[in-house]
């Protein structure tokens, strides 16, 4: 038996000696992402919507649906470089709808809605995934049974499932929560448990090599439960697959969230979301194209950042994978919708 | 092989029956009724008759075995039929549509040849091209050639169908005016002509779903190529004085093909399922816009042999890829 009072000083002196000597994990990772171009700009351009999203109603303070027929159909600001008789004014600058409502303060409020569903779904696909893929690669008792639920699921014919989803589910919901909450708990839900199988298989695979390694063999012979062996050994070493799917998983709710409103399944008509701006204007398109171009550029340039987001995380996360940084692994992602 | 294609085919069969349950299940929870649509001046009787005419007079169990039958042996029945002429499924109730009493059937064969035409000639185009572009990166990795391509297969998969569609009518057709919006399905090929303005009008839908695969493909193409470049058979190749030309499209080119033609295998149904936005953007009546309308027509039977027919494709070509994976590569033996 040593006496632990003995060992107070070494072990205070190793602290103190930590923060010069070794760089954290998370310092090395970041180290590695800022050499990745692409990713440092997708990384700025979300910093940059998100912020447009979140702080832009505060400087261009214009209710997004308010409605103003003298105003109606301005075209954006820059139309005047080639048509000088163009309807344009200040108020508007990037124009406004054909009942009057103000182009830029739609495309806010409908990136902050785009935006959190985003996120919110892909946060619930994660937690399904990693939570399922988890179990089945720790307990080998119900790893055939959960596995072969996820190859169920990735069977399912998804699109047509969540447009069903959508249709039934939606009045009831809406009266349940109110018309705007009910939907956007709906379309968080379904996109949610449509897309974590991916995440699943991943997280099963490496938890499957983890669970052989020494340190999960040494920590279960000293007599750790299962539950902390999970929470302190597993899952800090499956983090770096999980970040990977999870900014897949962002740009696939943001993609499927679109495709939804797009098909006049999404949120309802006075309630904007990117996707939603994008249908209500292909049908004056001829007209007034930017009205299409600058939600469509709004969700393609989204989701183009967080894929090479995607794509520099994997690479400073798995230094193996990034010397022929290629494709195979992991982008077998959801069927583009 | 054998026994495992077996085995993998005897596995489908409980998990698309276990699919028709769930997507017959969540539609029970519908509140679409079909005699919405019957007038009220008829009477109730007469409704209840016309109820129990569409099969609907049972619980819900019997009807999803009643909805088996038809699709699994009196839908087949019905094809053979018409084949050869015989009578085999006379008097039996066939899958009705509850939005004009019609099979369900004879309307997805009306539409399945104008979803076929654009989804297959897109899929052969987006393989045509994603094949050099992927192998052609790969060599010369790094260059201006690989990350101008890398960028344009980056962009091509992030821009969401809905919006590359509409861009390419608002720049092709609005503005250059040389393909119509609309891809009119009743035009009729009879002459170099009309052969003409049907490639005109498929050139927006077929570019938009190709641009999408051509992403995919060209990736999983160049990272594939990439994995073989480096192994000792293309070093002893070049040691025994082959052309680099010969190297390349005979000896890595074939090797890097297994995981790619698994792929193209995978995404068939993808683009099926794909189309679906595709075809609500150009107007072309396929099943994809057929799903849709039925969809917002509560027209369920129609969902429901939609939706497993989606399902089918997925089983299928997963089994194909599978399959085609083994055959194609000795190393892999799956028993």
């Amino acid at each position: 038996m040593t006496d632990p009072l003995a060992n107070m000083p070494l072990r205070q002196e190793v602290k103190s000696m930590r923060p010069e000597r070794v760089r954290s994990q998370w310092w090395d990772i970041w180290a590695q992402f800022r050499t990745h171009k692409g990713a440092l700009v997708g990384l700025g351009f979300l910093v940059f919507i998100t912020l447009f999203v979140t702080l832009g109603p505060l400087l261009w303070d214009v209710d997004p649906g308010k409605l103003n027929p003298r105003n109606k159909d301005f075209r954006p600001y820059y139309t005047i470089l080639w048509d000088a008789d163009a309807k344009v004014g200040w108020q508007h600058p990037l124009g406004s709808d054909n009942l009057g409502r103000d182009i830029m303060a739609n495309l806010m409020a409908g990136g902050r809605v785009s935006l959190a569903v985003g996120w919110t779904a892909m946060l619930l696909a994660i937690l399904i995934g990693t939570v399922i893929g988890v179990l089945a690669g720790y307990f080998r008792a119900i790893d055939g049974l959960l596995m072969r639920f996820t190859d169920l699921v990735l069977s399912l014919p998804l699109l047509p499932l969540l447009l069903v989803m959508m249709l039934l589910f939606r009045d009831s919901l809406r009266a349940a929560f109110g018309p705007e909450n009910g939907i956007f708990i709906l379309i968080v839900v379904a996109i949610g448990v449509t897309s974590w199988m991916q995440t699943a298989r991943i997280v099963r695979g490496d938890v499957l090599a983890l669970k052989e390694r020494e340190f999960v063999l040494a920590a279960r012979s000293i007599g750790t439960p299962a539950r902390r062996i999970i929470r302190r050994h597993v899952l800090p070493n499956v983090l770096s697959p999980i970040m990977v799917s999870a900014t897949l998983g962002l740009a696939a709710a943001i993609i499927t969230e679109s495709a939804l409103s797009f098909l006049g399944l999404g949120f309802p008509s006075d309630f904007p979301t990117w996707g939603k701006i994008l249908f209500d204007s292909t049908d004056r398109m001829t007209s007034f194209p930017e009205r299409v171009i600058w939600p469509g550029l709004a969700i393609s340039l989204t989701v183009l950042a967080v894929n090479y987001i995607g794509d520099g995380l994997r690479d400073a996360l798995d230094p193996a994978y990034a010397v022929n940084s290629g494709a195979i692994a992991g982008r077998t992602g959801p069927p583009p919708p | 092989m054998l026994t495992y294609t077996l085995r993998r085919i005897a596995f489908a069969i409980p998990t698309l029956l276990i699919i028709a349950a769930a997507i017959f299940f969540l539609l029970e929870l519908a509140p679409g009724d079909p005699m919405a649509s019957v007038p009220l001046t008829v009477p109730s009787e007469v409704k209840e008759q016309m109820r129990q005419a569409l099969g609907l007079g049972e619980p819900a169990p019997v009807r999803f075995m009643l909805w088996l039958r038809q699709f699994f042996w009196i839908e087949p029945l019905n094809v053979v039929d018409a084949l050869f002429g015989t009578t085999f499924a006379e008097g039996e109730l066939r899958i009705i549509s509850w939005q004009n009493r019609a099979p369900v059937f004879l309307q997805i064969a009306e539409r399945i040849p104008q979803t076929l035409w654009v989804v297959g000639t897109s899929y052969v185009v987006a393989i045509l091209i994603a094949m050099p572009i992927g192998i052609y990166s790969a060599y010369r990795q790094y260059s201006l050639f690989d990350q101008a391509g890398t960028f344009i297969t980056m962009v091509g998969f992030s821009v969401p169908p809905f919006f590359s569609g509409v861009l390419v009518i608002i720049i092709f057709s609005v503005q250059l005016g040389w393909f119509p919006t609309i891809y009119d399905t009743r035009h009729v090929v009879n002459d170099w002509s009309s052969f003409w303005v049907q490639v005109r009008q498929m050139i927006l839908p077929v570019m938009v779903l190709a641009l999408q695969i051509t992403s995919q493909l060209s990736r999983f193409m160049r990272a594939s190529v990439l994995d073989n470049l480096n192994q000792d058979y293309v070093r002893t190749a070049r040691a025994k004085g082959l052309v680099e030309r010969r190297v390349i499209l005979v000896h890595v080119l074939r090797n890097s093909l297994l995981p790619v033609v698994t792929v193209i295998a995978l995404y068939v149904p993808a683009i099926f399922s794909g189309a679906i936005i595709t075809e609500q953007i150009f107007k072309v009546n396929g099943i994809g816009q057929l799903l849709i309308t039925a969809l917002q027509a509560n027209d369920w039977p129609m969902v429901q042999t939609l939706s497993f027919i989606f399902a089918v494709l997925i089983v299928l070509f997963n089994l194909i890829a599978d399959v085609l994976y083994g055959l194609l590569d000795p190393r892999i033996r799956y028993d």
